[in-house]
């Protein structure tokens, strides 16, 4: 069991999701998260006046059945495959993360500051996931992926934007990580 | 069930990314701090994986599971999109810890507080395609 409720080790879990992406070709699909965001703008019906919402949806309804899926993967294995020896991340990043409020893990995957319920009481940390998600949003859908599209899917098949796209992703998240993240806590 | 072979691979999909903590934003911010291999180890044995699989897909033109061959379509050609695109994505990616499949596994797993990512991700997606034919590609 301990296996299992352990951290997964980076070669079989690269490994899993590599066969993951090879799987959804065998079905005659493709690996690519953030496609599923437009499929939900386009439910609400708003292509009758945004054209880029009117289109057949419906057809990738199998990737929301995917999302599905990993939500409820994510429920089983938070609730039911973990243990406190979880996110042992580097002892240095707890006390660089320490410097700006945020607590140690302890085995949680996400900081209670960022992410407790609390947050619902904080107009700045809103502020902060709203303008993340907005961000991710309109960012993969420029680029025309995220990293499972470009990352994964597009590199694994050599293609070349996808090269651009992800030194793109890194030049990004480099400049928040090491540059505004410091000035936002 | 035709539609529950995707349910099996997303369900397997949330587990791995969730076990591996791929979706936990200490791990975003060590991998970007470098100070940890465990994102990039990933990341790389993933694309690893799928390099080699695609290559013995096109070589051996194999089959998918309606007996059709398997053509994998390239990305459009371009540049300025897949930068600035990518940039952008990778700022958000960097400030909550997640990208559009972990948004989904968190919300699954309890994580109330990601509801707001996943509103702004919506936003974000529907103002692309409010302002994208005024956008350079």
């Amino acid at each position: 069991m301990e296996y299992i409720t352990h951290t997964w080790h980076w070669s079989i879990s690269g490994f899993l999701i590599g066969i993951i992406m090879l799987l959804l070709i065998y079905f005659g699909k493709h690996f690519g998260m953030s496609s599923n965001l437009r499929s939900l703008c386009s439910m609400t019906g708003v292509g009758k006046h945004v054209s880029f919402f009117d289109w057949d949806w419906k057809s990738q309804r199998w990737n929301l059945i995917v999302v599905l899926g990993a939500m409820i993967g994510g429920f089983v294995a938070v609730h039911f495959l973990s243990d406190a020896s979880n996110v042992a991340i580097n002892p240095e990043t707890i006390a660089q993360l320490s410097k700006f409020g945020i607590e140690a893990p302890n085995g949680k995957i996400a900081p209670n500051t960022m992410f407790g319920l609390e947050v619902f009481q904080s107009p700045k940390m809103i502020f902060i996931l709203l303008i993340g998600g907005i961000l991710i949003g309109f960012g993969s859908r420029y680029a025309g992926g995220c990293t499972s599209g470009h990352a994964i899917s597009g590199l694994s098949n050599l293609q070349l934007p996808s090269l651009k796209a992800v030194i793109g992703f890194f030049i990004g998240g480099l400049v928040m990580a090491h540059f505004i993240f410091p000035l936002l806590f | 069930m035709n539609l529950l072979k995707y349910l099996a691979v997303g369900f397997i999909f949330g587990l791995v990314l969730t076990k591996s903590e791929a979706v936990s934003w200490y791990r975003i911010y060590e991998m970007f701090m470098f100070q940890s291999f465990h994102m990039y180890g990933i990341i790389g044995v993933a694309i690893t994986t799928g390099i080699i699989g695609i290559q013995i897909i096109k070589r051996n033109k194999l089959k998918d599971i309606d007996g059709l061959t398997i053509e994998i379509i390239d990305k459009e050609k371009g540049s300025f999109r897949y930068w600035i695109g990518g940039l952008l994505f990778g700022l958000g990616w960097a400030l909550v810890g997640s990208c559009p499949g972990p948004i989904f596994i968190l919300i699954g797993a309890g994580f109330m507080s990601v509801g707001i990512i996943l509103v702004g991700a919506l936003l974000g997606t529907f103002l692309y395609g409010v302002i994208k034919d005024k956008l350079p590609h």
